[in-house]
């Protein structure tokens, strides 16, 4: 009895070091495994910006009074409006938005200075409907100045109403609101499922399509044994990669680390399993590699949308937002957030990491019970 | 070493047949020319938004009289919150960490005493700042509710009427091409985008990849076809799934999404014609690059998805990048047709747009193509 449980242990380690050798012997797959993910968290996390700076934007002023000139002189010397077009006539500016080369425009008529004067005048700020979200930003920056403005004017002249409250804004664990400090931690989650998922999947595909994966059923391991043999190794380097890029960001982007690495590596165990659990069940149910990565992408992509990175979940459409839950993605990224600037206590973390358990129990189960029925 | 074969008609059309009955025999090409749009298009109409709708806030009312309670009804009634009051902060800053809340709102105290005093009187606005967008905007919304509840207050108190006090220099926002600011108008033209690099660049690149794997490549190579012609025999399927998918995008966006349309199809039709060829030259170069098909699928990942995903523009504004990243999009052809897809859709005919666009994507399908042709002719030798 017990001698038959070491060579069954026996059996699946020599599996596991196989795999491990499958995936790394090859230098191409070795870099095209290690690479992407850290020049992909060192370039995405400077894109995914949603913060608006180095705006261009057109001021068209039709008025000859000092009001514009002073308002002017306050647009142009915002630090985020790095590039100001004056054009001459409304074709001129027409053309600006047009063509993209602005994203908003100020239009400033004959008779502002007189109407600011008397105490109540309006500027036109024109936005580009193409950029919904950035111009949007890019206008509520323009009315912060026009606001401050009129509070200066009518202080000058006498008619400021005292301000009653205020009120005090902060930012609790990002002060500063830096963009890196969200972008970075997500990112680390966002490339381990990628990475994850791409491993797994295709390694059980690639040996189907070359026919290997036969002889391996028909070797005396039990199904439960291939999936481990198949997951093990897939974990190892799926957390292997996603330490190099939590060192990266440590050190390179300098994030703060608030919470329990020993949390953080808990909950990324349980999370690359259930990726791996789901891409076993895609290559469970996939013949060959081109279905496996297609299957992959068709998994990542909505998650990308969904799992709350490039859209807060509660962004979402109410009856979307269940299936932002069953996504590991959804749960590990609140994670490491919590973990990196929040410092989030167990209980948290708990409760983040159950679903997460239950998905890898689940998509384990069915892989393995795909990959039994393929023996009869 | 293809100088001695001429072209022959029946054998080009012959090898056409056996690529296309190849792609349309693959279930997976299909799910991804039908499906994954489906899924796609779906997401970005529905579910996806950048706006932030309801920010869930707590107020902590730790004042009990009048005034600070209508504060705190404010909050409550603005649309902007989904909002629940307490009257410690305490429960509410746990739920901070626990990302169950985006914001607490303090009421002091000593609010109404600050405020009857005649001195400033301050709520204190906590955002939570790992989910560092959502934080900026609320503070735009906390700032609004306040400064509209003290317009109300001073307007009770004063009873002076509307028209007397001088309102000030103000802003009127307008809007153009998309007046209610509607983000499945801006997204669901980008999403053809990410499907037509995927099908064009992901896919060509598996198969072909294959065939370097398989060694039937090599195989065909010995055959009398000549390279050019069984390039563009392979990628012609491809390229006319990608168009059909885009037909079912652009039909779904306009009919089901009620999506405007201002631009001329003609220019859509070409610039997609385009971009595919970018895409497809580009997938082809990564299988003569890639010798399996697992690393063809990594470099399709990180140079076709990931930039269609964040760098084209159509998700996170390219002008705020910073400078190195921004110079990068210059090279990629998605940027240049996400411009071309958001402009006829939104805006209409804006032809030196037009133009620009569709010279830099021809200008880098022309580089990928040629690239192509060498190196799949230099990988006999």
């Amino acid at each position: 009895m017990i001698s038959q449980r070491i060579v069954a242990w026996n059996r699946i380690k020599a599996l596991i070091v196989k795999e491990l050798l499958a995936v790394l012997h090859d230098k191409r797959a070795r870099i095209s495994l290690i690479a992407p993910p850290l020049i992909q968290l060192i370039v995405l996390a400077h894109a995914a910006t949603l913060e608006v700076k180095n705006i261009h934007i057109a001021i068209y002023n039709q008025d000859s009074g000092s009001y514009s000139r002073e308002l002017i002189q306050r647009i142009a010397g915002a630090p985020n409006f790095t590039q100001i077009y004056y054009p001459r006539n409304e074709a001129d500016m027409r053309h600006l938005i047009d063509m993209e080369t602005v994203l908003a425009a100020v239009q400033i008529q004959p008779d502002f200075s007189k109407n600011a004067a008397a105490g109540s005048a309006s500027v036109q700020v024109i936005l580009d409907g193409r950029k919904s979200n950035s111009s949007q930003i890019a206008s509520s920056y323009i009315s912060r100045i026009i606001g401050q403005f009129s509070a200066d004017v009518s202080q000058f002249h006498g008619t400021a109403p005292t301000q009653q409250a205020v009120s005090v804004f902060r930012a609790w664990f990002n002060p500063d609101l830096e963009y890196l400090n969200y972008n970075v931690p997500c990112m680390i989650g966002v490339l381990s499922m990628i990475l994850s998922l791409t491993i797994t999947s295709l390694s059980v595909a690639r040996e189907r399509e070359m026919g290997t994966f036969d002889q391996i059923l028909v070797s005396p391991l039990q199904p439960w044994q291939i999936l481990l043999g198949k997951a093990v190794p897939a974990i190892v380097i799926g957390i292997a990669i996603t330490s190099i890029n939590l060192v990266l960001a440590l050190i390179l982007f300098g994030i703060p680390f608030r919470g329990s690495l020993l949390l953080l590596y808990f909950g990324m165990v349980v999370f690359v399993t259930a990726i791996i659990g789901i891409g076993l069940t895609i290559s469970s149910i996939t013949r060959t590699q081109q279905q496996a990565s297609l299957g992959t992408f068709m998994f990542m992509m909505p998650t990308m949308l969904l799992c709350g990175f490039s859209t807060p979940v509660e962004n979402i459409v109410s009856w979307l937002q269940p299936v932002s839950r069953i996504i590991p993605t959804t749960h590990f990224l609140i994670i490491v957030k919590g973990l990196f600037l929040k410092d989030m206590p167990f209980a948290d973390v708990l409760t983040h990491v159950w679903p997460m358990a239950l998905i890898a129990v689940g998509t384990l189960a069915i892989a393995s019970y795909t990959f039994g029925r393929r023996l009869e | 070493m293809s100088e001695p074969f001429t072209f022959s008609r029946q054998r080009f059309l012959a090898f056409m047949r056996k690529e296309m009955l190849e792609v349309w025999r693959d279930p997976s090409s299909i799910m991804i020319a039908v499906i994954l749009p489906l899924v796609l298009v779906f997401l970005f109409g529905y579910g996806v938004s950048l706006d932030a709708n309801t920010v869930q806030i707590g107020v902590s009312l730790e004042d009990t009289s009048p005034e600070a309670r209508s504060l705190a009804y404010a909050f409550q009634k603005s649309k902007y919150f989904d909002t629940r009051i307490e009257r410690t902060h305490q429960a509410l800053e746990d739920d901070l960490v626990a990302s169950k809340l985006r914001g607490v709102v303090i009421i002091p105290e000593d609010f109404t005493r600050k405020l009857q005093g005649g001195r400033q009187a301050e709520i204190m606005v906590i955002a939570d700042g790992s989910e560092t967008n959502t934080a900026a905007i609320l503070q735009g919304y906390a700032e609004g509710t306040l400064a509209t509840w003290i317009a109300s207050r001073t307007a009770e108190r004063t009873a002076l009427p509307d028209e007397l006090s001088p309102s000030g220099i103000t802003p009127v926002v307008n809007v153009w091409f998309n007046p209610e600011m509607t983000t499945r108008y801006t997204l669901l033209p980008g999403s053809i985008a990410i499907i037509m690099s995927m099908i064009g660049t992901l896919l060509t690149a598996l198969v072909v990849s294959r065939e370097w794997e398989r060694g039937t490549m090599e195989a065909m190579m010995a055959t009398s076809l000549r390279i050019h012609e069984m390039l563009i025999a392979k990628i012609t399927p491809y390229f006319l799934l990608g168009l059909g998918s885009m037909a079912l995008c652009v039909g779904l966006s306009i009919f089901a999404f009620d999506v405007p349309f201002r631009g001329s199809l003609f220019v859509l039709l070409l610039s997609a014609c385009v971009f595919l060829l970018c895409a497809l030259g580009q997938g082809l170069l990564i299988s003569t690059i890639a010798r399996s098909q697992f690393v063809a699928s990594q470099i399709a990942l990180m140079t076709a998805f990931l930039p269609a995903f964040m760098l084209s523009g159509f998700l996170f504004e390219i002008s705020s990048m910073p400078a190195p990243l921004r110079l990068l999009t210059y090279i990629l052809p998605v940027r240049y047709f996400v411009a071309i897809l958001q402009t006829s859709f939104i805006a209409g005919n804006v032809w030196p747009l037009f133009w620009q666009n569709l010279a830099a994507m021809l200008a880098i399908a022309t580089a990928l193509l040629t690239l192509t042709a060498r190196r799949t002719a230099g990988r006999l030798d």
